[in-house]
């Protein structure tokens, strides 16, 4: 009687990834209610510079749309605009933040720019145009596992895994895309591009030049597309510095060749700004029909038109939008220390990493086993015991056991401290009774020595007697 | 267009298609407009916009309450203490207060006669989004919905671009008022089933777009009954509920399944689509709504919801909007006032050359009748006709055709998106351009040509010293060329 879309599962929403959500729902973190609730570690926000943004708005209370500086009143427009093009103000500032956020190397036309409500819609919007139904894209894991829903559910598009491993940091090797592309091939699936997050979520690591290149060459090669999702390109806070796919492109003097309309660039205010709520997300094309097609499919998820508004005001305001990004990065960047130190004294390691609002966390020293099913077990120790809600690996497709994703940016530095305290305390207690059970076992070892050795010496005698 | 030697479709077929339906004539005429937009001032020759329905009466008694209410917006220095946590809010159920605010709406607007249930609202990006998700879930690709027509061209577009299901016509006439019938239902039904095409439900839309009327309530019982004999979904699009100026009374479907009718109706089949773009006048903040009744399609609704959440600054705003019951309950008496007045100006000032309407009291719109003057009643005559309307009359109307009607000669005029001063232009244009086709003309037994722009009036002599005697200043209706609708 319903659709397949809701019989089947594939909004991957049972997946273990949520389950810890739902106990962190039931039991939240608060420093003063309940000082011994889960701390919610698994929600890449950005809440560290909401003082600057409110100040702002204080400051400048026309953002509101109510009155122009004439006096005459603006809501009546903005409550009646509805163009799918978007206000033109707010996408001329948009485009000229994004090439801000890449050091002015580039500059984008705000005609090639689409707004979505999101960066959700964003990426679904790009699958439909980009391929039809059984065709797939290839993605390195691991990956955000939204992608699951946001590229596969209503699209019928498929994703097919470009293996990454610790090995090299996770980095993507020309080896093992052609092998995605061949297994692809094997499913006898047409694989239209691929798609990477860059800065990338979950290892928190900008693309290299090199990887970059590999995937410019495979993109000429096999005639694919290249999405670039660069969400988290506004928290580039160490080197090295971001290279966007508009930059590489540009410095391969591509841009008069065919690739260069396979280019397509995601884009939010959900985590540079964060501001999630508001669901500002676009995409930015260089193929005329792709812009145009994702416009009028821009319909079903427009952004409101009086949030538009407010920030094309609020960008217009270059000092603020430059002291904002600054200042942002800054804070970014203290945070990852305070989690990367804290986290080292917990004799815990991560992945590392210069952007993002998280961390990749390496815990493969706390399984129990080299298994999927040991992280699952320390998993939902962390979220039960400890109290953390963190990411398993295996919800992000991770394809060795024993990563973790944990976020920084999401709380106050104060919680931040009690999380890395439980987790200090936690690791401790476990590498303990890990050193004991080793022990034991080397005692029991030594034991059945001691007796076999005492049978050897004892044998030896008996020769002895003999010559 | 390159002539590579690859063949290889490099975007999908969804992209390179014509299923956003732009390419219709329907939208030639905004073109028009777009070019040359009618200004009472800077361009008075220009093109006055009559095929937008916005409803742009009561924004004075909106602003005013938001001057009056700094805290519901976070951009206030009153309000802006809440900006941090209406900033991070993604949550997909909505911010509770606006769900509330909602539900507590859409009962008003229905005269408190139902309760609607706030964990039954998903949210949508405009009624756009709602319909698109509604169809996801009820239906797969290649199977169909039913659809009485004349309907809302965007729907060729919502349901079935991305979806791949098809719209089957319900066939209705304007000899019983464009009703939708049983024997109408059931013929669509069983010609789509025996093609092999699975009907997985039935869209209506009530009040209706383009007609401006309302369902009654024997026709809702009647599509209640037909529904759950059939086992197929009901989609009723609600989204001019609170556009009702005058009697008889809306009747929402909400109403009909409560129980109190004696129908007896499988309620999982019953879905609303709703916003606040109409009834409201706030099509830029994307407020659409999915009202189920089905509680599996409201869990997944509300999970596909993520591709067109509502921006929680203007849930925060809408929900601080709609609690506040005294300027809810004026807001919904003034609008239906003014659009009541708005109504009857128009229709008697159309009655007044002679052109006639179907009989509304509902919508942003009327549903104008010039099947007279149409050279022949041909899609084509309707086509010349309406160019002549665009480019000679400056008027952006729409053609009945865009709404798949299947009778020539209706158009649709919004009437709701234009203050006093442009719609006197409007209709000064109108009844000039009807008086001015002074001479009687015998239509020329000629072969058919569609291209001709000029119009040839099909009146007779002597009806036509009837219409010079109804001047403007008449009194309407009494002239027989203005025939009464039900």
């Amino acid at each position: 009687m319903l659709s397949r879309k809701i019989t089947s599962d594939s909004h991957g929403q049972d997946s273990s990834y949520f389950l810890g959500w739902e106990a962190y729902e039931k039991n939240s973190y608060h420093e003063v209610e309940n000082p011994s609730g889960i701390i919610q570690m698994g929600l890449a926000e950005n809440q560290l510079s909401f003082d600057l943004l409110e100040s702002w708005l204080a400051e400048n209370p026309e953002a509101i749309g109510l009155k122009r500086t004439s006096g005459e009143s603006l809501f009546k427009d903005l409550a009646l605009f509805q163009d799918y093009h978007g206000l033109s103000a707010f996408k001329n500032e948009l485009v000229e933040f994004m090439s801000k956020i890449r050091g002015n190397k580039v500059k984008f036309d705000a005609n090639k720019l689409v707004l979505t409500a999101g960066a959700t819609s964003a990426n679904e919007t790009l699958m439909f145009c980009l391929a039809d139904p059984g065709d797939a894209f290839l993605l390195p894991i691991p990956y955000y596992p939204g992608f699951d829903r946001d590229l596969k559910w209503r699209t019928g598009v498929e994703i097919v895994p470009i293996k990454c491993s610790s090995s090299n940091g996770f980095r993507i090797t020309s080896c093992a895309l052609e092998e995605a592309y061949l297994q692809a091939q094997d499913q006898g699936l047409k694989v239209k591009g691929v798609l990477v997050t860059n800065p990338s979520n979950p290892l928190g690591t900008t693309l290299t030049p090199d990887e970059i290149d590999l995937l410019i060459d495979f993109a000429i090669e096999k005639e694919a597309h290249i999405v670039s999702d660069e969400i988290y390109s506004g928290t580039v806070f160490d080197s090295p510095s971001f290279v966007s796919i508009a930059e590489a492109i540009k410095d391969r003097n591509l841009e008069s060749s065919d690739v260069f309309s396979r280019v397509h660039i995601v884009y939010s205010l959900s985590k540079d700004l964060g501001v999630p709520g508001f669901r500002v997300g676009m995409i930015y094309s260089n193929d005329e029909q792709v812009v145009s097609a994702a416009t009028k499919m821009s319909s079903f998820g427009l952004v409101s038109s009086q949030t538009q508004y407010m920030f094309s005001q609020l960008f217009a305001d270059k000092k603020f939008t430059a002291k904002y990004m600054k200042e942002n990065l800054k804070r970014l960047r203290k945070r990852k220390e305070i989690i990367v130190s804290g986290l080292k004294s917990a004799g815990i390691k991560c992945l590392k990493s210069n952007a993002c609002l998280f961390v990749w966390v390496d815990m493969r020293n706390l399984l129990s086993s080299n298994s999927f099913d040991a992280e699952m077990e320390l998993w939902k120790r962390i979220v039960y015991e400890v109290g953390l809600n963190v990411s398993p690996g295996s919800s992000c497709h991770c394809s060795e056991p024993g990563w973790f994703r944990m976020c920084f940016a999401n709380m106050s530095e104060e919680t931040l401290h009690v999380a890395l305290q439980r987790l200090k305390a936690f690791a401790e207690t476990l590498i303990k009774s890990k050193q004991q059970q080793q022990f034991g076992l080397s005692f029991s070892r030594t034991r059945s020595l001691t007796r076999w050795v005492f049978q050897l010496a004892s044998d030896h005698d008996h020769r002895e007697t003999d010559r | 267009m390159s002539f590579t030697v690859s063949s290889k479709q490099l975007l999908s077929k969804i992209a390179t298609g014509d299923g956003h339906g732009e390419n219709s004539p329907y939208f030639d005429g905004w073109k028009a407009y777009d070019n040359d937009p009618f200004h009472p001032t800077n361009n008075s020759n220009g093109v006055i916009q009559m095929g937008l329905a916005e409803n742009q009466l009561c924004f004075d008694l909106v602003q005013d309450w938001i001057l009056d209410n700094p805290r519901a917006s976070i951009c206030t220095p009153e309000g802006v203490d809440e900006f941090r946590d209406i900033a991070i809010f993604q949550d997909y159920h909505g911010l509770p207060e606006f769900r509330e605010a909602v539900a507590k709406f859409m009962g008003k607007v229905r005269r408190d006669r139902v309760t609607f249930d706030p964990d039954r609202i998903v949210m949508s990006g405009g009624a756009t989004g709602a319909h698109e998700m509604v169809t996801f879930c009820l239906a797969d690709p290649g199977e169909a919905f039913l659809v009485p027509v004349p309907y809302y061209p965007g729907f060729d577009r919502d349901l079935k671009w991305r979806t791949g299901i098809q719209l089957i016509p319900v066939h209705c006439e304007s000899a019983n008022g464009f009703k939708v019938t049983r024997d109408a239902l059931e013929e669509a039904y069983e010609k789509t089933e025996s093609e092999n095409i699975r009907v997985k439900g039935l869209l209506i839309t009530n009040p209706s777009n383009p007609l401006g009327t309302i369902l009654d309530r024997e026709t809702l019982r009647s599509i209640v009954r037909f529904i759950n004999e059939k086992s197929i979904h009901l989609v009723c699009d609600e989204i001019y509920a609170a556009t009702v100026f005058s009697q008889p009374a809306f009747v929402s479907i909400s109403e009909i399944i409560a129980g109190d009718d004696g129908i007896k109706c499988n309620t999982d089949l019953i879905h609303i689509v709703y916003s606040l773009s109409k009834d409201m006048g706030f099509p830029g903040f994307r407020v659409g709504i999915v009202y189920s009744y089905n509680d599996a399609v409201v869990n997944c609704a509300r999970k596909m919801s993520s591709f067109g959440l509502v921006s929680s600054q203007t849930q925060h705003l809408i929900a601080a909007m709609l609690s506040d019951d005294v300027f809810v309950k004026r807001f919904l008496a003034e609008s239906s006032r003014r659009l009541g007045i708005r109504h009857k100006v128009f229709t008697r000032g159309l009655a007044q050359v002679g052109i006639s309407c179907l009989k509304s009291n509902a919508g942003l719109f009327l549903w104008m009748d010039l099947h007279r003057l149409l050279k022949e009643q041909t899609l084509e005559a309707e086509m010349a006709l309406w160019k002549v309307i665009i480019h000679e009359v400056k008027l952006n109307v729409s053609p009945g055709s865009s709404f798949h009607c299947p009778e020539p000669g209706w158009f649709r005029v919004c009437i709701a998106n234009m203050d006093d001063h442009t719609m006197e232009v409007a209709l000064k244009r109108i009844r000039s351009f009807v008086l001015q086709k002074k001479e009687p003309v015998v239509v020329p037994n000629k072969k058919k040509c569609w291209q001709d722009h000029n119009l040839r009036l099909s009146f007779s002599a002597r009806r036509f010293d009837d219409f010079l005697m109804a001047s403007p200043h008449s009194p309407i209706p009494h002239s027989p060329l203005v025939q009464a609708r039900t």
